[in-house]
């Protein structure tokens, strides 16, 4: 880090001056930011307050909490709750996205340390398998989401083919069309899609860590499978929760793949779908603004709870 | 004791070819699809059974996919580009200059970059509409902002955080301001770390699929990714599998390229960041 040199008598000191120019550095940067997140998030959460509708985007009258909860009394005595809070859709929504999240990402942290582990052993070829698990990678998920849906596809796809010759299988299975097979359609998806990023981010953890522990693990002859979860595991911890809480975000607010493999699957819809469904296409616009507001509630508050509970050192500032 | 080890070896590699085909399949796959049509399309065939060009002459003789592909290149171009320019100066002085809340704003900044991007989606739309760009590469450029500024700035500030503090000393001592210290000392140095950065950005616009989707109206305007996810025939029966596999090749081919190139870069940009592409 540079600190000041001694500033000249009189005028501004060397610091001050470059405290200044810092400033206007990151101004341009902190107003592009301010346009495109800060004011556009003010905005729908304020929209979520109102009955603003697509069409008329400056129509909208304030009504409190009324998209998220209300309670009316008919005169008939009988009491109505009306609100996203109390919309099946939505909760089905929620149960959707946290399912998603917990098994996708669980899968991909186990399987994401099988490839690291691999990846970090010393083989023949190591180059070649380490480009090949790239490639899920770098195709674009829409792409991810079509090329899937044609290998899931239940007449003609090559998956049921497969399995069916294998006789793992009865008979041909709808895996995108079903309400019982489309979430794990998505899952195989998004697994075989991010794998490789987990595997990547862990393996930049166990790099760190010394060959020599291994070393000395072996001249004493413990088992590997104790060294791991002693030795290797204690110490690649903290890459570990990082690359969790990046791929936990990721996959609460997945969009995209869901949007293009199972449309209108309501055994598929998470948060995101439902809120642009009714922003963009139900014409409820400042409902679907209440949705994403909760989205964006929960996702908040489960980062803060994940970095305070877990300690988790996301911007190695603390070795500095 | 040697059979063990054997058996062990012969193990291993399982697993790893188990890695390999579970990754390439796919991809595979659809490459062997793009070059198959007519019937032979709605055959498994797990080698390649031809070599027919028509799926490929249907896509690049849409007028639209083209417009797409264009689309594609010059939002991500544009938005690769602000980013960098934004992204440096900051960083110079996120990495270089000590002042409070610093670490604050960094943590900010990659907060912005965790954002579910459905929570701006209301306010980007009436911002996009206000601004009378609705429809045009505009819109997607400045959205685009949002994941691949905050990304750029925390790669490119942990980077230039690592240099020693002698390549600046020098500079400051001869006199020379943040600017001339920005474009002569760390510019030349920064370029491996902004051609991965910049490669990352493009990624992730090329890729991107929620704004394109909500932004666009018109066929002609459609990003490659939403022209693909959009493509569909007249019924679920009539799903032009041959041109779509075609296209998802076609748009992926130069990433996978590029990618495989870069792998270094890439590899060390995504641990840096650890944001998702």
């Amino acid at each position: 880090m540079t600190d000041p040199i001694a500033g000249r008598p009189g005028g501004p000191s060397l610091r001050q001056r470059r405290q200044r120019a810092a400033f206007w550095f990151l101004a341009p940067m902190l107003f592009a930011l301010l346009c495109v997140a800060a004011w556009p998030l003010a905005r729908t959460i304020w929209f979520s307050f109102t009955n603003t509708t697509l069409s008329n985007l400056y129509g909208g009258e304030w009504i409190g909490f009324d998209n998220y909860l209300s309670m009316r009394t008919l005169s008939s005595g009988r009491v109505v709750w009306r609100g996203t809070l109390v919309d099946p859709a939505w909760w089905n929504a929620v149960w959707n996205t946290v399912r998603f999240s917990l098994i996708s990402v669980g899968f991909e942290t186990v399987l994401g340390l099988i490839v690291a582990l691999v990846l970090n052993a010393e083989f023949k070829g190591r180059a070649l398998v380490r480009a090949a698990i790239l490639i899920p990678w770098a195709i674009p998920t829409i792409v991810s989401a079509k090329m899937w849906a044609w290998m899931l596809n239940d007449q003609f796809g090559i998956l049921n083919d497969i399995l069916l010759r294998l006789g793992l299988i009865g008979e041909k299975i709808a895996w995108t069309a079903s309400t019982e097979t489309a979430m794990t359609a998505v899952l195989i998806v998004d697994i075989w899609k991010t794998t490789p990023f987990m595997a990547l981010l862990i393996l930049a953890g166990l790099q760190m860590v010394p060959r020599d522990i291994y070393e000395a693990a072996r001249l004493d002859g413990i088992h590997p499978v104790r060294v791991f979860f002693r030795v290797t595991l204690p110490l690649i911890k903290p890459a570990l929760m990082v690359a969790v809480i990046f791929r936990m975000l990721d996959a609460l607010r997945i969009f995209d793949l869901i949007y293009v493999l199972t449309p209108n699957s309501s055994a598929t819809k998470t948060m995101s779908v439902i809120s642009r469904e009714n922003m963009i296409d139900f014409d409820k616009f400042a409902y679907g603004a209440a949705q994403s507001t909760l989205l964006f509630a929960i996702i908040a508050v489960f980062v803060s709870a994940y970095i305070w509970l877990g300690r988790v050192d996301l911007g190695g500032e603390g070795s500095k | 004791m040697t059979r063990h080890k054997l058996l062990k070896r012969i193990g291993f590699y399982a697993l790893v070819a188990v890695i390999v085909v579970f990754s390439v399949f796919p991809f595979y796959y659809a490459v062997v699809t793009s070059f198959a049509s007519g019937t032979a399309l709605f055959r498994v065939n797990y080698l390649p059974s031809g070599f027919d060009l028509r799926n490929y002459q249907a896509v690049l003789g849409s007028r639209n996919f083209l417009y797409s592909i264009g689309n594609s290149l010059i939002i991500a171009t544009a938005t690769v580009g602000l980013s960098l320019f934004l992204g440096v100066t900051a960083s110079y002085a996120l990495a270089r200059v000590r002042f409070r809340g610093r670490g604050l704003l960094l943590m900010t900044i990659l907060a912005v970059s965790m954002f579910p991007q459905i929570a701006v989606l209301a306010g980007l739309f009436e911002l996009v509409r206000f601004l009378g760009i609705f429809n045009t590469h505009w819109a997607m450029i400045l959205s685009y902002t949002i994941f691949t500024l905050p990304f750029t700035v925390w790669v490119l500030t942990t980077f230039m955080r690592d240099l020693p503090v002698e390549i600046e000393e020098a500079a400051i001592v001869d006199g020379a301001s943040p600017w001339i210290i920005i474009t002569r000392v760390f510019l030349p140095l920064l370029w491996p770390a902004m051609v991965t950065t910049g490669l990352l950005a493009f990624i992730g616009a090329w890729n991107e699929f929620l704004f394109a989707l909500t932004f666009t109206s018109t066929e002609s305007m459609r990003t490659v990714p939403v022209a693909i996810g959009l493509l569909s025939g007249a019924s679920e029966q009539e799903i032009p599998w041959g041109p779509i596999m075609a296209a998802s090749v076609i748009v992926t081919v130069p990433l996978i390229v590029l990618v495989l190139i870069f792998q270094r870069k890439i590899v060390a940009g995504l641990t840096a960041g650890g944001v998702k592409g």
